[in-house]
């Protein structure tokens, strides 16, 4: 499940570029994205939640810490899943191969719970999150220098269920 | 380099001719000792077959006791394209000057016999060229032909415990991680190797990601951690039924570092719960658990002492992941590395005098050993990603992977002795990582 969700996000990653919208719900009503050319994106599809949204925070080194671009794309993570309520979400955290295997669990299961503090404090459900850690399993960017680093040190906000594939 | 020889062999002189019981060891290899080692040359020629058919275990048998001897770096191989003669009769007294003329200052001699009903016994002697006598009396094993690989390395244990003094490790195996495929898709499936590799068997799929897999104290059962059912759970396998179980009924929490205690009644690990990582035991026979550690950090990869009463662990709770030392019930925890850089995967070594650890410094990664105190750190290795050593069943030989950096990275299994050399890469058939070495098989 996790490989086909890594394989999605990164296509995904790969079509927006480096092109990151911190603030709510892009463009309005209409549901425009970023990218040009794509056309408009349905603002209730894990799509829009995946690329308009992002479903990606990022960490320092061996930090489980919040930057405030983070927290306001939690901010809009949270909205949107209250407006859909029917969602639950899985947050994957993860690590950058830096370290140990065992202690790479541990801080990407710290990064989550992180994450899921912060979207159960800005109002989300308690009850609809749960998180795992893949520590330094499941790399998004393979190269072995700050830039593939800094991508896999992260928290992944995967919605589960209504349409669309996970 | 002469002057080393001559007194190499001066020693063999010396003690063989003093002592006429194998209670003494030839040489005293000083393993910890920081000079340069100079291998002893030994001669392994092909075995005596002494009935039809045992032409081929003969030399094979051979091959591996040689192979295992110097695959330590303590011993230097006369091959048998050297060798002026061979041995035709195991209970003839060998024609030294045939061996000293080549320059073998050790000699094996051994004969093999099979069975139809698939039984085989091995024989071997030990000689002291030079002395131009035996080392030790000669010894007979008995067994299937099935595992002769086992007995071959049961006589390369026996002749270097006569000749260094130390217990032998290479009737051992190895269970680590097989991994293939891309660094951003990796698979990876639970193996289980004879030390030097052969007899390698797959224990799992490659469905789920496994880690880091612990043998428990009868070699038989295997502890690991597994996604197999979604989150990172602690599962136990055993080897002779292939049957597997999740440890734990618990499945809101994550589990992984399984480690057995030395009697095997009891696991100790790290659960995951949110932002906390603490250690627990876990009564193989109950399942209750007990919290060892209560840090706001993370604590983990604990490991026993062989004596069972203390837990060697990292943890980060004084800011930077460190190796910290508590009682085998929990409590006060005292810390143990000495800082500059980051410790974890600690090991305590079956000898109970030292610990072996990963550390992180710089951008570098070590393995390195410390005394139990944490005095004397000695690092024995450094590259990209050298990581979770392993002890030999005698304390004297670690393994460990090696990772190779970039998009194309991936993990090796590699040895190194206690003292930093004879670092040598362990052959398997696609990437591997996460070994762990049992004791000598009975």
């Amino acid at each position: 499940m996790g490989l086909k969700k890594t394989g999605l996000m990164l296509a995904a990653v790969l079509a927006l570029g480096a092109c990151q919208n911190g603030g709510i719900f892009g463009g309005g009503r209409g549901g425009t994205d970023q990218t040009p050319g794509s056309g408009n994106i349905e603002e209730s599809s894990l799509e829009y939640f995946n690329t308009t949204i992002g479903d990606t925070v990022l960490f320092a080194v061996n930090e489980a810490t919040l930057s405030a671009a983070a927290k306001a794309k939690l901010d809009a993570q949270v909205q949107w899943l209250n407006r859909y309520p029917e969602h639950k979400i899985t947050i994957e955290g993860h690590a950058d191969e830096q370290g140990t295997r065992e202690y790479n669990l541990a801080l990407g299961a710290r990064r989550a719970a992180a994450v899921r503090n912060y979207l159960v404090a800005a109002g989300l459900l308690e009850t609809r999150i749960s998180i795992i850690s893949y520590g330094k399993e499941r790399p998004l960017a393979v190269c072995s220098t700050e830039a593939c680093w800094s991508q896999n040190r992260r928290a992944v906000t995967v919605v589960a269920g209504g349409m669309g594939n996970v | 380099m002469n002057y080393l020889k001559f007194l190499l062999s001066a020693a063999l002189i010396a003690i063989a001719s003093a002592v006429s019981a194998q209670n003494r060891p030839l040489i005293e290899i000083d393993i910890n000792g920081p000079g340069v080692v100079e291998p002893i040359p030994v001669a392994v020629p092909q075995f005596v077959a002494e009935t039809n058919g045992a032409q081929r275990l003969s030399g094979d048998i051979a091959a591996v006791v040689m192979s295992d001897l110097a695959s330590t770096g303590l011993f230097r191989e006369i091959p048998g394209t050297a060798h002026i003669a061979g041995i035709t009769n195991f209970n003839a007294q060998p024609v030294f000057s045939d061996w000293s003329v080549v320059n073998a200052q050790a000699l094996v001699t051994g004969a093999v016999s099979t069975s139809n009903d698939g039984r085989l016994v091995v024989k071997f002697r030990l000689f002291d060229v030079v002395a131009q006598q035996p080392i030790g009396d000669g010894v007979q094993y008995a067994g299937t032909q099935t595992s002769w690989r086992r007995m071959a390395h049961k006589v390369a244990d026996t002749i270097y415990s006569r000749i260094t003094g130390e217990s032998g490790y290479f009737d051992s195996r190895i269970v680590f991680v097989s991994e293939t495929g891309p660094k951003n898709d990796r698979r990876k499936r639970l193996a289980v190797m004879d030390y030097d590799g052969a007899n390698l068997q797959y224990l799992t799929d490659d469905s789920s990601i496994v880690l880091a897999p612990r043998f428990a104290p009868n070699t038989r059962d295997i502890i690991y951690t597994s996604y197999e059912s979604g989150l990172p759970q602690v599962f136990l396998l055993n080897m002779e039924t292939g049957r597997r179980s999740q440890l734990l009924e618990d499945t809101t929490n994550m589990a992984t570092a399984p480690r057995f205690s030395p009697d095997g009644s009891k696991v100790v690990m790290s659960i995951i719960d949110g932002s906390n990582t603490d250690i627990y035991q876990v009564d193989l026979n109950t399942r209750q658990r007990s919290r060892l550690t209560s840090s706001g950090g993370i604590d983990t990869t604990p490991s026993y002492s062989p004596d069972g009463s203390q837990i060697v662990f990292a943890s980060d709770r004084g800011g930077s992941q460190q190796l910290y030392v508590m009682s085998a019930g929990g409590g006060e925890a005292r810390r143990i590395s000495a800082g500059g850089g980051s410790y974890g995967t600690p090991v305590w070594s079956p000898r109970g005098d030292m610990i072996a650890f990963t550390k992180i410094k710089g951008g570098r990664f070590h393995i390195g050993v410390m005394r139990t105190d944490g005095s004397r750190e000695n690092l024995l290795t450094a590259s990209f990603i050298d990581e979770a050593p392993t002890w030999s069943p005698n304390g004297r030989v670690l393994m460990f992977f090696r990772e190779t950096a970039g998009a194309n990275g991936a993990p090796q299994v590699y040895s190194v002795d206690l003292t930093g050399r004879n670092l040598r890469r362990v052959d398997t058939p696609s990437f591997a990582s996460d070994p762990d070495w049992s004791g000598v098989l009975r």
